[in-house]
């Protein structure tokens, strides 16, 4: 009995062993997504005779006889263009990447009434890492209630900003891929028909067993006897080249200590060898065949022990020089020694001292689509890769470097991108494609499964921060002095950038004469720490933003009037480990002051709120308490971030934009199209983006650093102003008038009062062999500050340590504000990210560098059940540097979140939590030991 | 995840039919979750596929439920609805929707994850061992050759994923009695995060309106189950689990420190006691966690929303 997929009888069986989702993808039905392929994330949700399930969980064989809808049929049985949960998806743009989206709109168009009324039950099995769950909420109940696009603290229209212009700048305008996506259309890395790659092979990756080892030999035999295995690629098979993963503008940026395959392994999960198979089921068969003789070596699994004399060394049989590490023999990547002033001196004008070690753990990023690439050389012997990356031209220019190939000959392409916070600025899956396609001269795909990615890719970077600051009893920052140790992992990366990045704004937001730090980044035996959202900041800010509220608690003053006398003012130097500030970092607008307020407004009001309601007495058991921590960053990463666009006019009126920029739910194409379309005098959806395609555009850094708007969209507008003025010029030329007279409106150049046109001007240049198009770049460079400013408001049960939040509020400062819903669904999925960071994630690794919690029940992120809905703010201020006064709001949303957190508990209980995360059971412990917890013989009544 | 090992999938429930690398397939939401390689370095090769096993999910009689193994937690959680159990007075009834509601997984995967399914993977936070334990569960296994055996399931599982089960044994059903079924029962259940696993769960009962009988699962390694002729006073209680429960016993991972798991097993257990030893329905009993009292909502998404203005 067939499978019947979408009303069509599947032509094939499925394989034993297989689960419905491999089947259903392999005949076709793309729309059906691998979130984790264990059953935890629902991207895969499928309808079986109208009951949703996992298809990843769901034994193909059991759906013979029965009928299977996916997203892409979902339309047809509500005998609609499109299922009215699709609708409701578009219109409340009730996603970001996208990734998830097959899934959640499958499961809720199961949903009656009732089940809409409990979200945080009917969706818990729904992960989402972008958005938060607002907008899901908003779009799964088609709640009105669209945020308002001006009015205070929207983030456009205030005193200093324009005002919102339909399709252009300030305007709601949804994401162009909206429909796509919400069809299941949306094509990601490998989302690519079955026809377009004929040959297929699949990679598998035997990977490292022990911490440190060296690889004695290899024995292949066996697993070049398995059925369908056509290469096994080892250490003798790569180039000597070393390299790193991180991706940055200058690779010279980041260590080089790493070989496509190295013939030591320093971590437990590292590539040994790559089986390339006819089948995946055949390339995993080939791996467990391989014979691998190994000679263990010592391993050091703390960046503690790390420095200690006599460790061992992780990188010691590299040159330091040569591979920009810093102390090789000491397992030290990266330093940083600085004092500004006088600690001592400040220390000793001080009134009260604080002085605590913070720790931050190590968190990975789960973006939904794991890592995957799949690579191919093309009839002209090109290589071709398609990968799920940030930064598409820098991975060329890796592959390029590793490989010897001259740039011409290398393409790099990634299609929609399934989340990337900041994993996805790495290589870790393209090299080998390549390497093996190369060899192999046919089309070779590496899909990562979940447990690679939190075993084997990269995590947030660890930080133990010991801290002591000093204040006099008015209020006067006198001191700050850090030492801080991080912990990279096995392999360097971007320990050297994150070290130095966390470093910079944290500190330079607060104006103090004295400030010291110690700053090492350690290598260890353990999987390697990499870039992050908010790449080093997060971790410092959850130290200083913990310490300035104990230094205000110290003094007995509020926290919020601490930070306002301490942080820097409009001109103030902003100062952190140089003597000078940053040459290129300016006060492009300042709206620090204003989110301050603004959040403590919105405490104020929440406070209020609850005490109308009655809500504010939660029981003897309760204890409640406010917190907010600040953040700043620089608006653009450091030391060159390039992006160049390419704008033209089409025949039929619209434009089309080839710009960098990846899409992975950051927004940035919706960005470009408005920029543009202001610029233009048109609206967004006559804009037409292509992009991350090396082959569209000369160059462009990346989508990392929050760049995308700031960055890739000044290119963009700065095409786009051109290219009006071709426009107006061409309009001019053939009408025999002055270029002054012609304006841009919409379709038409209206002209001397008349208007023409748009179709009729690209004909007629067209005819004249004119082109109408138009280049802009822009390097990154002179750079502004943003600012990010969060409030909780949390009840803490002391007999269970329960942490319920009561109230989250975030005031963003960015600048004028391009699409508002879009830069609030920014801000809210970094909430939710942070609460995940602040409350319950954590990547474990065991006394032998095993990483325990490899899957998703064993990690959890937020639900729709764990996060709040956040209220946010936006400054009102007009930036002098970023496109049309528009500032970076990617990263930083996350970066004041866990310290807010820990402040508010800290508040409520008057007990310090330092250590990340601050789970219930931390916290009950915590109160315990404060003798806080109440006497369980008389609990029982309350 | 597709189980690639896999060579053949068998329809048969004859435990005679079983050899290594075998897995039993009931809903497959364990075995496609963890793969191929889900007991441990040697691949399973074969699944012997109950899905046309045709045992009646839930059988209702006056002795009280039997549970095949291959009843679904979707047709579990409809259990209190049937007519054939909502005539008759069973307050143990009110158990089985909190037990639902506490697994991790989605209620999507109840539609195909089984009551022998998680029994059988034995982990300390399976909620249907939960509510097998606490309702005195009996499981009745099959082995080669036709035969068979009882166990509780108080010994059924015997600690973190492990249980009594010989390989090739088979569980068919689980028997819950109408003794436990009619007495009063509390719940209560502590996650690090909402609606999320299972750090600690516990149960209580009053049978016969005198004796108590309490089990504790979750917070440990496996089910413990406390029995008392009639309800302890608070120091009993403790003393009782702190016999009960050696300290090593507590289960130790990252869904709860086994210090919080041990508080939190003596915060709840007093709750239960307390809750059992007022009169039904009494107000002001302490309720931690979520899921209960069994009609309410649980209490989170309580955030009282600001309008924003300008929204």
């Amino acid at each position: 009995m067939a499978i019947e997929i979408n009303g069509i009888p599947a032509g094939t069986e499925p394989r034993p062993g297989q689960c419905l989702r491999t089947f259903l993808r392999e005949q076709g039905n793309l729309g059906v997504k691998k979130g984790c392929d264990g059953g935890d994330c629902g991207a895969c949700t499928v309808h079986v005779d109208g009951t949703p399930v996992h298809s990843c969980i769901y034994p193909a064989v059991r759906a013979e006889g029965h009928a299977v809808t996916t997203i892409e049929g979902l339309a047809s049985t509500a005998g609609a263009d499109l299922h009215p949960v699709q609708q409701q998806f578009m219109e409340r743009q009730g996603f970001q990447c996208g990734f998830c989206t097959a899934g959640m709109v499958m499961t809720a168009a199961t949903f009656d009434d009732d089940q809409k009324e409990n979200l945080p039950r009917n969706l818990k099995g729904n992960l989402c890492r972008c958005t938060g769950y607002r907008a899901i909420s908003d779009a799964v109940c088609g709640h009105a209630g669209h945020p308002a696009p001006q009015g205070p603290g929207s983030g456009i229209a205030g005193e200093g900003q324009p005002d919102p212009v339909p399709g252009q700048l300030g305007d709601d305008v949804p994401a162009p891929a909206s429909r796509a996506v919400v069809t299941g259309t949306a094509r990601y890395t490998l989302d690519v028909p079955a026809d377009q790659l004929q040959g297929l092979l699949h990679l598998k990756l035997l990977r490292s067993p022990h911490a440190h080892a060296r690889v004695l030999s290899i024995n292949t035999d066996a697993a070049m006897k398995v059925p369908g295995v056509v290469a096994v690629f080892t250490h003798q098979d790569v180039p000597e080249q070393l390299f790193s993963t991180a991706q940055h503008e200058l690779f010279t940026d980041d260590p080089d200590d790493t070989r496509v395959l190295d013939d030591v392994v320093r971590f437990r999960g590292q590539r040994v060898a790559a089986v390339v198979a006819e089948t995946v089921a055949a390339a995993e068969a080939g791996v467990r065949a391989l014979a691998v003789d190994y000679k263990e070596l010592p391993a050091v699994f703390t960046p503690q022990d790390a420095l200690v004399p006599g460790a061992p060394l992780v990188h010691g049989d590299k040159d330091g020089t040569s591979a920009r590490i810093s102390r090789p023999d000491r397992n030290v990547v990266a330093e940083l020694h600085s004092e500004l002033g006088s600690v001592a001196e400040g220390f000793a004008q001080a009134d009260f001292i604080h002085e605590r070690t913070y720790q931050t753990q190590r968190v990975q990023h789960v973006a939904l689509e794991t890592h995957a690439a799949i690579a191919s050389v093309d009839s002209e012997g090109r290589l071709q890769v398609r990968t799920s990356s940030q930064v598409p031209f820098l991975v060329r220019r890796t592959l390029c470097r590793v490989f010897g190939l001259p740039e011409e000959q290398v393409h790099v392409v990634a299609g929609r991108v399934g989340g990337g916070f900041g994993g996805k600025q790495e290589v870790l899956t393209e090299d080998i494609v390549a390497l093996a396609a190369l060899k192999l001269g046919r089309p070779v795909q590496l899909e990562l499964t979940r447990t690679e990615q939190f075993t084997a890719t990269t995590t947030r970077h660890p930080f133990t921060i010991k801290l002591r600051a000093g204040t006099s009893n008015d209020g006067r920052l006198t001191a700050l002095e850090l030492d801080v140790l991080t912990n990279t992992g096995a392999y360097g990366n971007h320990g050297p950038g994150v070290m130095f990045h966390g470093c910079g704004e944290s500190l330079s937001v607060y104006k103090c004469a004295n400030k010291k730090v110690d700053a090492h980044a350690m290598y260890t035996n353990t999987v390697p720490a990499g870039a992050f959202r908010g790449y080093g900041l997060s971790q410092m800010i959850f130290a200083i933003e913990s310490a300035m509220d104990e230094l205000a608690a110290g003094i007995g003053m509020d926290p919020f009037e601490f930070r306002r006398r301490n942080m820097v003012r409009e001109g103030d130097l902003m100062l952190s480990t140089q003597p000078e500030p940053e040459e290129d970092v300016h006060y492009g607008s300042y709206g620090l002051d204003q989110c301050l307020s603004l959040v403590r407004d919105a405490l104020a009001r929440g406070r209020e709120r609850y005490r109308a309601a009655g809500l504010d007495e939660l029981g003897p058991e309760w204890l409640t308490g406010e917190g907010t921590a600040l953040s700043m960053i620089d608006t653009v990463p450091p030391r060159g971030h390039f992006a160049h666009s390419r704008l033209r006019l089409l025949p039929d009126g619209t434009y089309q934009a080839d710009v960098g920029t990846a899409e992975f739910g950051n927004g940035t194409t919706t960005v470009h199209a408005q920029l543009a379309a202001t610029a233009l005098s048109t609206e967004a959806a006559k804009v037409v983006v292509r992009q991350s395609d090396t082959d569209l555009i000369e160059h462009d850094t990346g989508a990392f650093g929050s760049a995308g708007t700031v960055v890739a969209g000044k290119a963009t507008l700065a095409a786009a102003e051109e290219l009006a003025v071709r426009i107006r010029a061409f309009a001019a030329g053939i009408r025999q008038t002055q270029a002054s007279a012609c304006v841009l409106d919409g379709d038409s150049v209206v002209i001397d009062g008349t208007p023409v046109a748009l179709t009729e001007l690209a004909k007629a240049a067209a005819e004249a062999g004119v082109e109408l198009a138009a280049e802009g770049r822009w390097g990154g460079t002179p750079r502004s500050v943003a600012f990010n400013v969060h409030g909780f408001r949390v009840a803490v049960n002391r007999g269970t340590g329960e942490l319920k939040i009561l109230q989250s509020v975030q005031a963003a400062d960015a600048g004028v504000v391009v699409n508002p819903r879009q830069c609030r669904g920014q801000i809210e999925g970094g909430i939710a990210q942070a609460i995940g960071a602040a409350l319950y994630e954590e990547v474990v690794i065991d006394d032998a560098g095993r990483v325990t919690t490899d899957i998703l029940r064993q990690y959890h992120i937020p639900t729709f059940a764990d996060v709040p809905r956040s209220e946010v703010y936006f400054a009102d201020t007009n930036d002098t540097m970023g496109p049309l006064g528009a500032k970076s709001m990617s990263e930083s949303p996350f970066n004041p979140v866990a310290p807010a957190l820990a402040n508010a508990i800290r508040n409520a209980t008057g007990v310090r939590f330092a250590s990340l995360p601050i789970a219930r059971d931390k916290i009950y412990l915590g109160l315990k030991e404060a003798g806080l917890v109440p006497n369980l013989q008389r609990s029982g009544l309350s | 995840m597709d189980m690639n090992t896999i060579e053949s999938v068998v329809p048969t429930t004859d435990p005679g039919q079983w050899r290594d690398g075998d897995a039993w397939l009931a809903g497959g939401t364990v075995l496609f979750s963890y793969g191929s390689f889900a007991f441990g370095p040697q691949p399973l090769k074969r699944l012997l596929d109950l899905g046309s096993a045709g045992w009646t999910p839930v059988t209702v009689t006056d002795a009280g439920i039997e549970l095949a193994a291959t009843c679904t937690v979707a047709e579990l959680y409809k259990l209190p609805g049937l007519p054939a159990a909502v005539d008759r007075s069973w307050p143990g009834l009110d158990l089985v929707r909190p037990c639902c509601d506490s697994f991790v997984a989605s209620f999507k995967v109840w539609n195909m994850s089984t009551v022998g399914g998680n029994l059988c993977t034995s982990l300390p936070a399976g909620p249907i061992i939960s509510l097998c334990a606490g309702l005195d569960g009996t499981a009745t296994i099959l082995g080669p050759g036709g035969s068979t055996r009882s166990v509780p399931v108080t010994e059924f599982v015997t600690g973190d994923a492990t249980n009594c089960l010989a390989p090739g044994e088979l569980l068919r059903s689980i028997h819950l009695p109408a003794s436990a079924l009619a007495s009063r029962v509390a719940f209560r259940r502590l996650s690090l995060s909402n609606l999320g696993r299972s750090g600690v769960l516990l149960i209580g009962r009053l049978d016969g309106g005198t004796s108590f009988v309490l089990i504790v699962t979750a917070a440990t390694k496996r089910p413990v189950q406390l029995r008392f002729d009639a309800l302890p006073d608070t120091d009993a209680l403790a003393r009782a689990l702190d016999e009960a429960v050696p300290t090593d016993l507590y289960h130790n991972d990252i869904h709860g420190l086994p210090a919080w798991r041990r508080d939190m097993t003596y915060r709840l257990a007093e709750e239960i006691r307390a809750e059992l030893a007022a009169p039904e329905g009494a107000p002001g009993l302490r309720s931690s966690g979520d899921f209960w009292p069994p009609s309410g909502r649980g209490l989170h998404a309580q955030t009282l929303n600001a309008r924003q203005e300008g929204a």
